[in-house]
Formats: C-alpha cells, structure tokens, sequence
C-alpha cells in the first residue's frame, strides 16, 4: 500500500515534442492518498490510460517524477514496482487452468504454496470463479476471462496500488454491478490504494471517493462525486457530468449581474474578470426552472427519463435542457428562469469563484 | 408437410464436377491400375490385392519409408524450433521488418529443382564452396550416403526454416500488447513469457507450420533426384520413381498416399486436441455467486 505522487508528469509519445498538442499528456500534477480510491475519468483519448500505465511504469514519462511513499520510482521498472492492473480486454494464460491464473503472479514471487492456494481461493470466491476453478482459461467467455483478469489483479495482498484500465468494458451488465459491488467492498478492507480508469461516470462517481476528471491531456478537477456535480471547476466537467450534462450560454457580465442578450441574471457578487476573457453561464438542467416568468423559450422535444422528464427548449437561440420532477407539467408558454444556487460564471471554460453561489 | 423438391441437388452438381475433375477421377484412375496387371499388348488383367502386398512385403519399401519418417522428423526438429527462435529476434518495428521478410522470403521462391541444382554444384568436391570445404573432413555427397543426408538436410533447411519463422513471426505479432505487460506485472520471466503467452498465442500457426513441414518433407523428391539421381539414400518417392510396374507403382502411390493422410490426421488431431473443450456460457458461474 502506498500513497503515489505524480510531479509534474509530461509525456508525449512521439519523440521530441515541440507544442502542447503533442503531448498526451500536457501537465500532471496530483497526488493519490495511501488507501484511496480514486477515479480517473474522461472521454477517450484524453490520457487516462497513459496516466495510469506512467504510474505502472509500463510506460515512462517525458517528463516529470513517479514517488511512492515519497520513492522516486520513476526509473523503476514495473515488476519491480509491486503494482498490480487489470486491463481493458481480458488478458489471460489460455493454457492454464482458471486456479493457476490466479496463482501465477503468487508462484513468481516466491510465495508458499499453502498460503498460494489459500489466498486463489479467496479470490475465486470474491471474483465468483470456484464453480470453474479447474477448467482451462481458454475456453471460457469473454465474462469469465475478464473476471480471471480481475482476479489476478486482486490476488496479490500486498501491492503498492491496484490500477485498473475500464475493467468492466467487455462484461455484462448484470455481472457489471456484481463485479464494482465485490471491488468496493475488497477496498473496504484491505485499504488498498486503488485507481479506476472509466469513460463511465455511472461507474467512476458509484467506485470512487475522489473523482479524477480528464480533459485533453489535463487533469481539471478532482473531487468527490458531490464537489463535481455542485461546482464544476470546467464547463468540461460541468457537461460530463451529469445526464444531461450542464447548459453552457455564452454570456456577458455586468457588475454582479449576467447579460444574456437583453436578459438578466443576478449573481453572487460581482466577478473580477479580465476583458478578452471569453465568458460563458453554466447552469445544471436540475436548476432551470419553468414559469411564467423569466426568459422566453420553447420546447423543442420532451424526454422521459423514467422519474423525471427533461424538456429540451430554444431559448434565445440557444439550446437549454430543464428537468422536471414527476408530475410537474411544462407550462404552456415556457419562461426560464435560474436557481441561484446553480448558476455558475465561467470564463476561458474555468469556473469563476463567486463566493456565495452554489451553497 | 411441406413438398420436397429435389432439385437443389442441381445446385451441388458444379462442385461436384470440379471435384471430380480435380481429385477423385485422377485419384481413381490411380486405384484402377493398382489393382491390375499391365500386359505389354496394352491387355489389362485383374489382379486384386497382388500389387499391394507384393509393395508390404517388399524391403525396399520398408526402408524407404522408414528414410521418409526419419528425414520429417529431424526436418520438423530442426525447422520449427529454428523458426520459432528466429521469429522471436525478428525486428518488430522499423526498416528492419520489410528487410528481414523480404531476405528470408527469397529462398521460399526458389523452385525446387534450382535448389537442388544450386546443392549440387554447392556440395561438389570438385568445384563446389562447400564440398571443397568439407573436403578434409572426407565429405562426398556422392559416395557417402551419411554425407548425401547431411547435405539433403541442409538444404532442406535452408529452403523452408524461412517459411516457418514467417508463420511464427505472423503468429507473434498478433499478440496484443496488454499480454506483455500483464505478464511482466504478474512478476513472469522472459522463459514464462515464451511459455504461457508467445508459443500458446503461436500455436495454431505452429500447426499449420508443422502440417506443410511434414508433407513437404515427407513428400521430398526433386531435391534427392537433383543432387544424388535416385542413390543412397532412397526415399519412397526416389523407389517410386524407379519402380517399373506399372500396377505396382499405383499400389504404392495409393499407400504413399494414405500415409500421409494419416498422418496429418494424427499431428492435427494432436495438436489441437485442446481447442476442443465445449464453451459454456456465463450462466454456470453467475449462479455460484
């Protein structure tokens, strides 16, 4: 177990790097607490793999320093940074039977056989395997490999961090929920540091305490599933997050006031903001109401999500997306309005701190 | 129920012709023969089994098989570790891919009968790079069959070990990157490595390699006929060839034949006795849960 720090982490795949965009990975700073389990989330493309096989050491950054428990192992080579990771597709030792999978990476470090066989079948037990233990890896399903995956992953107790690459990609949903529900509760008592690679946010915001999001090679925020919902720091996280994700209206701003062509929303207090800073009004679907007051708009189409409906309008030309609780109607002649809670200033897509919004 | 028109056999009759054209009525023609005696008036007479035993009884035939068996199997013994070994240092990326593929598939495009000639002149004590070498140590592929082997061998080697280590280098390469990594996280050694991820991935290539090595081999002829015209050592294509009767040839064509068929039955069934295991569906282990 052991916390990692990632300093100042570059990496780019192509030799010599000159801009930003050849970086996958354009600056990284963060740091993962011994027994956490965090989250790294984003769309695909924009790092998180890499990230995460920087800090396996399968590959080495450009630039920057890997620390676990404040040792630089940057220049460590995997095996030997006690690392365990599961990847995307299952990968496993098709001539092997399931129970030997799971005991190989125990057999390579030297391990007693009693204790091999009584941990395999902790294992086979918590990744639900003991009814195929002794059947051969390779003809299983696609399932049953991944799990043998997972299991692998997880048979090693005393791994510095468990990193896994969207684990669950390939695997039903029902067995999905089984299968997060079982790596919960294996964090829960072995406090092992873990970090969960997902495009997912169902599966990233339902794993983790503390949320990693990506955008474009950086990281833009990182808090609990709470802290990304209430304040996102980026209109990336802002429209990531959430379903559907947050309404972002170009706008100006006024002392303490936003101007949407003619219209006006009040803020918390007034922002500092520098001139050619390009600003934008972020309000979650959750705090657009409907009334008869307000901005004018109409509705393009209703959907129903089940509990609730989200009632996509136009509204000044641009495209707003309101929810609505159960059984409350959409009035006739829409007028939007904002919840002050929910109204976020954001300019060059960084989140303005307004001091009393979103409380 | 429902009328049954029997015309779609219509539809199978083009491949049934092709077939017939292409295997069975020259295969046929061969059975034919080998069950009569062919008189020198062009009179055909029955004969039954008499050909076939007469082929069982004889020695020659014996030997020649056994030569046959001994040369596929130290072709296969050298060739596919050989291969596999030289796929394994093959270049993975960069300009030393198409350079190594082209280099290794030039022998591959050799016709038989030129290897064999290049061999030949190659091995002459006289004027040939390696018999003149050799000569010291007492090399003579013509007076000495042991020699002639050896040379064979080689040859053979040289010719084909391209084709297995193209085969086992398609095979690498198809292997996903993340097996790699997963095995040096799971602490494997480079011999583990090779063992539980590159030759398991390489398998069903290998078989294919080892099939087309063995036929190959146990088909061998040009190169025999070039270098030592029919001498020591006689395989059963060389005693074949030298075989005057007419029926007497086709009875161990058709044995020849048959041999081969099963033993490439034996080594497929061998080696892919284990892709065999019934696949079973997820709703077994869910239900352990």
């Amino acid at each position: 177990m052991a916390r990692i720090d990632l300093q100042n982490i570059r990496h780019a795949y192509a030799p010599d790097p000159k801009s930003d965009a050849d970086y996958a990975l354009k600056r990284v700073d963060q740091s993962f607490d011994d027994g956490g389990a965090y989250a790294l989330l984003g769309p695909s493309g924009c790092g998180k793999t890499s990230l995460l096989n920087i800090i396996s050491g399968l590959v080495a950054p450009t630039e920057g320093r890997v620390l676990f428990n404040g040792d630089d192992v940057t220049a460590r080579p995997t095996e030997k940074r006690n690392i365990a990771q599961v990847f995307q597709f299952p990968v496993v030792y098709d001539s092997m039977t399931v129970r030997e999978n799971l005991a190989f990476p125990l057999r390579n470090r030297r391990m007693k056989p009693d204790d091999i066989a009584r941990r395999v079948n902790d294992v086979l037990d918590l990744v639900s395997l003991t009814a195929l233990a002794d059947r051969r890896a390779r003809g299983l399903t696609a399932d049953e490999k991944q799990k043998i995956s997972l299991g692998r992953g997880l048979v090693r107790s005393d791994v510095n961090a468990i990193l896994f690459d969207e684990p669950l990609t390939v695997v039903d949903p029902q067995v999905k929920w089984e299968l997060r529900a079982s790596l919960r509760d294996v964090h829960r008592r072995t406090r092992t540091t873990m970090v969960y690679v997902t495009h997912d946010q169902t599966e990233a915001l339902t794993f983790a305490d503390k949320v990693v999001v990506m955008y474009d090679g950086e990281i833009v925020q990182v808090g609990s599933p709470a802290d990304l919902f209430d304040r996102p720091q980026h209109t990336f996280v802002g429209h990531f997050i959430g379903s559907p994700g947050m309404n972002i209206m170009p706008a100006s701003v006024d002392g303490a006031t936003v101007r949407l062509g003619e219209h006006s929303v009040p803020l918390a207090s007034a922002p500092r903001l520098d001139a050619s800073q390009k600003l934008q009004l972020g309000v979650r679907p959750e705090f657009v109401r409907l009334s008869a007051t307000g901005i004018p708009a109409t509705i393009v189409r209703m959907e129903d999500a089940g509990r609730y409906r989200v009632a996509h309008l136009d509204m000044l030309g641009m495209p707003v997306a309101a929810m609505l609780r159960e059984g409350e109607a959409a009035p006739a002649a829409p007028h939007i309005s904002f919840d002050p809670a929910g109204v976020h200033l954001y300019a060059d897509s960084w989140r303005v701190d307004l001091g009393g919004a979103a409380q | 129920m429902k009328p049954v028109s029997q015309k779609a056999w219509f539809l199978v009759a083009p491949v049934l012709l092709l077939v017939a054209f292409t295997a069975i009525i020259p295969l046929m023609t061969v059975v034919n023969y080998s069950v009569q005696y062919v008189a020198t008036n062009a009179q055909f007479h029955w004969v039954g089994d008499l050909w076939y035993r007469e082929v069982l009884h004889a020695e020659k035939f014996w030997n020649a098989l056994w030569r046959n068996l001994v040369f596929s199997g130290i072709i296969l013994a050298i060739q596919i570790p050989l291969g596999v070994l030289i796929a394994l240092n093959m270049p993975r990326k960069g300009w030393g891919v198409p350079t190594c593929l082209v280099l290794m598939s030039l022998p591959l495009l050799i016709p038989w009968y030129v290897v064999g000639m290049i061999w030949q002149m190659f091995g002459r004590v006289d004027i040939g790079l390696m018999g003149v070498m050799l000569r010291d140590f007492g090399y003579n592929y013509e007076g000495d069959p042991l020699d002639a082997w050896f040379t064979l061998i080689i040859m053979d080697v040289w010719h084909w070990t391209s084709l297995v280590a193209l085969l086992a280098y398609a095979g690498l390469v198809s292997i996903p990157n993340a097996y790699y990594q997963a095995a040096r996280i799971d602490g494997a050694s480079g011999w583990q490595v090779f063992l539980h991820v590159q030759l398991p991935r390489m398998a069903r290539v290998l078989t294919i390699a080892v099939l087309l090595r063995f036929m190959d081999s146990f088909m061998i002829f040009t190169e025999p006929f070039a270098v030592i015209a029919g001498g020591d050592p006689v395989f059963l294509s060389t005693e074949l060839s030298q075989t005057v009767e007419l029926g007497q040839r086709a009875a161990m064509s058709i044995i020849y034949f048959l041999i081969i068929l099963l033993l490439s039955w034996v080594f497929y069934t061998v080696m892919t006795r284990d892709d065999g295991e019934p696949i079973q569906t997820g709703g077994k282990s869910g239900s352990a849960s």
